[in-house]
């Protein structure tokens, strides 16, 4: 039987926290529920382990991705063969989790991306992010060689060989989207969407907020210049190295 | 360059670099982050003492007269340390971030 690990990182997700493990657990999918308290100051870490997930907490907040990498070290080390990633503030529907279960085990694919968009236009966003997705989408089909149509996708599931290329220091501490998908396709990892349905998030609240969608535009461009010009990595076979 | 002018600038460049060598001495300054400091010192020194080519780069760059182009140099070593500075501290968030990491699930560990 393989194991597998939901990895939800959590920053100041109290409100939301109990209710996505309730519904996770409902699901009654053989898997276990890992939350990354990403240094929040409130009773984020508390409500999680009293809802029955195991908690690791970071010493500070050190960023989305960096606690994603937390999981999936913890993963890599306690034996799991995949990782469901997905969102603290409900935004990731887990009904959706046994499809990622039942699809991952084909091995036919090291990485599945729940994409919004593959099951209809029925989930709202505004223009300015609806275009930003559809250049960094377009810009990740081109270099992939097929269709991507969510590339800013967080609800994940990977193997463990993926994880075991996560792991090293490549893999970016903010915001892992378009640049990631590529540098895996460049590795040799397959890569394939299915249709999931996301719930509308709290965009204020997000890293669509302030400044901030400027910085990452301008920092996933530079990102995917980068690993474009960059040796391309060799991982596929290699052991998982932390 | 008048003679008090090149005074100046030797003494300058012999602090600077007695300041350095006094602080890697003491450990207050790694070895690793000091090479850029006596290079500038060193170069200082270099211009003090041979005042011709300070006048020759000049002409060479095309500046006008020497202090723009000692105020030229100025900015680029600004530039090369903030540069080299930004790469040492992308390095430590790298290192911070793993340690911080590895504290979490160190923890968790031991909480088992």
């Amino acid at each position: 039987m393989e194991k597998t690990l939901v990895v939800i990182p959590a920053y100041n997700e109290a409100g939301n926290i109990a209710r996505v493990i309730g519904e996770i657990r409902k699901q009654n999918e053989p898997l276990d529920i890992l939350i990354i308290n990403d240094g929040s100051s409130d009773a984020t870490p508390e409500i999680a382990s009293a809802s029955g997930a195991a908690v690791i907490s970071l010493p500070f907040n050190m960023g989305y991705g960096s606690a994603l990498q937390t999981g999936y070290k913890y993963a890599l080390r306690e034996g799991y063969d995949h990782v469901v990633q997905m969102d603290a503030d409900g935004q990731h529907d887990p009904q959706y989790l046994g499809h990622f279960l039942r699809e991952i085990v084909k091995k036919d694919s090291d990485v599945l991306i729940g994409s919004r968009f593959l099951s209809g236009p029925c989930y709202k966003i505004s223009w300015a992010r609806k275009v930003g997705m559809g250049v960094f989408s377009g810009i990740s089909s081109l270099i992939l060689g097929q269709r991507v149509t969510d590339s800013t996708s967080g609800y994940q599931c990977l193997n463990r060989e993926v994880l075991g290329f996560f792991v090293n220091d490549i893999y970016p501490c903010d915001y892992p989207d378009a640049d990631v998908l590529i540098m895996l396709h460049l590795a040799g990892f397959r890569i394939k969407e299915i249709p999931v349905v996301m719930r509308a998030n709290n965009e204020n609240k997000t890293m669509h907020s302030g400044i901030r969608p400027l910085y990452y535009v301008f920092k996933m461009f530079l990102s995917i210049f980068v690993t474009l010009l960059r040796k391309r990595p060799s991982t596929r076979g290699r052991g998982p190295c932390s | 360059m008048f003679i008090r002018q090149q005074v100046v600038a030797i003494t300058i460049a012999v602090i600077i670099f007695i300041t350095i060598i006094e602080l890697v001495r003491r450990r207050k300054l790694k070895e690793e982050y000091s090479w850029l400091w006596l290079v500038t010192g060193g170069g200082l020194f270099v211009f003090a003492v041979w005042s011709d080519l300070l006048k020759a780069v000049t002409r060479f760059i095309g500046a006008g007269i020497s202090t723009s182009t000692i105020f030229f140099f100025g900015i680029i070593f600004l530039i090369v340390l903030n540069l080299y500075f930004s790469i040492v501290i992308s390095s430590f968030a790298n290192q911070i971030k793993n340690l911080g990491q590895e504290l979490a699930l160190l923890k968790k560990k031991v909480q088992k």
